[in-house]
């Protein structure tokens, strides 16, 4: 498989007046194209510290992060553009952005300077909606729609934006189970059938076990790779948090209170 | 698709209505002249009167090109403030440009006074004003963006503009304590807003400023559009945020410094003009609201302006209480519909 994101040795954290923060060290991580890749931790163990460094938006204490075998502090923000989308967790200002409309902007990086789309944009941007199913949504205002559907036209912009690498941060955080499910297996569907990597970061860990092909566990001691049953028997699971009353299941593969 | 077709519509009307508009502020005002002598002055023609065509050519047509300016100026720069700042309360005046435009005017002109004689001439002169005016609202703005870097709530910042409006009326008024009938009069009369002041060479001035505020507002069209979704998103879709943003703001201070400069400080054309745009095209796509706001801007401030002249009676209201009057309510209610823009 195609590595679209590697680090190496990668040390992330801040730097500030009064010294130097380490987040965690010596990252070497490894995005795959067509891989589902959850990233998984405690509140503040530094998922989003994790996140900002390898999206090029924060700068790493040392080591590089990798983008298409191309160090990422080398990009224009444009051509970043053209191979790096994110989702947020913000809630977004108010306007009177049409779904449409919306997901068309995952094409500014390609439109001209007024802004004008291409039909190649168009196609692109009805693409987008199908593969997310939201065309019925196509012409409601951004604020009429519910928190899932949003989320999915949230998702069908950075699909639009035509990178090979979509991160997403905490995107089931508002949604009921239902609709959990329903994105988990969006995103691992848009994996399969775009083949684009797409890494994004959960609380949602018994979902996040059975459907993401590889995760990435943030425990203060260490970050590990690999795929699920594989953290499950080598017992990474039973680190994340530190708190007699979790324990984790090995053989159910799930938390449970004790 | 028919949205574009009504689109079209829209903007043909909204082209005869200031074409309507232009004609009506030319031939309207305190002189009644017949529409043939208004052609017949504006053609290079003779007009039955010369006082006609005097009328027409030197004070109703700097007047009607400068509502123009005017209109579409001020109406632009609240466009880019409401997308920049997030907010749909933004505008020169509610930011408090214009207050501190007034600040720097009333220490021109009321402060001469203090200032020897031969200096004080010179303090009052109409660049002097122009030139204080500007760089009271630049300040203002700088420390608008000052405030609102630190404090990502939008209201706070709106209060903070608030809060100059009040400093600088406090300054004013303290000023104005200290200053003689005629320093007060010249003062509060560039209060009221005039958009009649004008000599030529002015309007060349401000036309100048205009145009190029509307052409850096016209490169920020792509860059506001991506800021709809917030500043993280923009970035990540390969905005260069601080360039775009410097652009923004550039546009909006010479816009709003160089027309409260020349016709003192007019409120709520920024911020009725882009609202009702909005909600006339039901869009936020920035292609269609700059020229929208373009026509409706020049239309509304055409239209105030012909109430001002209070056609076929000797008075002339302040243009700044025709638009307060005016636009107050669309604010009111705005706040109160508290949806989405």
């Amino acid at each position: 498989m195609k590595n679209i994101l590697t680090t190496s040795n990668l040390n992330i954290g801040y730097k500030s007046k009064k010294g130097v923060t380490t987040i965690a060290e010596n990252l070497n991580l490894n995005l795959e194209a067509g891989k589902l890749i959850t990233l998984i931790g405690a509140n503040g163990i530094g998922k989003s510290t994790l996140l900002r460094t390898i999206t090029g938006i924060q700068k790493p204490l040392s080591g590089n992060v990798y983008l298409n075998e191309r160090n990422i502090s080398d990009y224009q923000p444009l051509e970043l553009a053209q191979n790096l989308s994110l989702v947020l967790t913000e809630k977004l200002p108010p306007s009177n952005l049409s779904v449409f409309e919306l997901v068309a902007l995952g094409r500014q990086p390609y439109t001209n300077w007024v802004d004008k789309l291409s039909d190649e944009d168009i196609l692109k941007v009805q693409e987008a909606m199908q593969l997310t199913q939201i065309e019925h949504l196509a012409s409601k205002k951004h604020f009429q729609i519910s928190d899932g559907q949003l989320q999915k036209v949230l998702i069908a912009r950075a699909l639009a934006q035509d990178t090979p690498l979509i991160i997403l941060d905490e995107p089931t955080t508002h949604l009921d189970l239902l609709h959990k499910v329903s994105l988990f297996k969006l995103l691992k569907k848009l994996t399969e059938e775009t083949q684009k990597c797409i890494l994004f970061s959960t609380h949602d860990i018994d979902l996040a076990i059975q459907l993401s092909d590889e995760m990435i566990i943030m425990t203060p001691e260490n970050i590990v790779q690999d795929q699920p049953c594989n953290l499950i028997s080598n017992g990474s699971f039973s680190n994340l948090f530190k708190d007699e009353n979790i324990v984790f299941d090995a053989e159910k593969g799930k938390f449970i209170v004790s | 698709m028919a949205n574009k077709k009504r689109n079209t519509i829209l903007f043909v009307v909204l082209a005869l209505g200031l074409l309507l508009m232009f004609f009506a502020s030319i031939s309207l005002g305190s002189v009644t002249i017949p529409l043939k002598d208004v052609v017949a002055s504006l053609t290079g023609g003779q007009a039955t009167k010369s006082t006609w065509e005097y009328i027409i050519i030197n004070y109703r047509l700097p007047k009607t090109i400068t509502a123009v300016l005017a209109g579409t100026g001020l109406s632009m720069s609240g466009l880019l403030m409401q997308t920049l700042f997030r907010n749909p309360l933004a505008e020169p005046y509610v930011l408090g440009l214009s207050s501190g435009a007034s600040l720097g005017v009333a220490f021109v002109i009321l402060g001469a006074g203090f200032l020897p004689s031969f200096l004080s001439v010179i303090a009052l002169s109409s660049y002097a004003i122009v030139l204080a005016s500007t760089l009271g609202s630049t300040l203002v703005l700088f420390l608008v963006l000052i405030v609102s870097q630190r404090l990502r709530n939008t209201m706070a910042i709106l209060i903070v503009g608030l809060m100059f409006g009040s400093f600088s009326t406090a300054i004013v008024s303290i000023l104005t304590y200290f200053s003689t009938a005629e320093q007060l009069q010249k003062f509060t009369f560039w209060t009221m807003g005039n958009l009649g002041n004008l000599s030529w060479t002015n309007i060349v001035i401000l036309t100048f400023c205009v145009g190029i505020g509307l052409l850096l507002s016209a490169k920020s069209i792509k860059p506001l559009n991506a800021l709809l979704l917030g500043e993280n998103y923009a970035k990540s879709m390969g905005l260069n945020f601080k360039q775009a943003r410097l652009i923004i703001i550039l546009a909006t201070s010479l816009l709003s410094g160089a027309i409260t400069a020349f016709v003192g400080p007019i409120a709520f054309v920024g911020l009725a003009v882009p609202h009702i745009a909005k909600l006339t095209f039901h869009t936020s796509n920035h292609t269609i609201l700059f020229w929208s706001t373009l026509f409706f801007g020049s239309i509304i401030m055409l239209f105030c302006d012909i109430v001002s002249q209070m056609p076929g009676y000797d008075v002339t209201l302040p243009i700044n209480a025709v638009t307060s009057i005016i636009g107050a309510p669309v604010v009111i209610w705005l706040v109160m519909r508290k949806r989405n823009f």
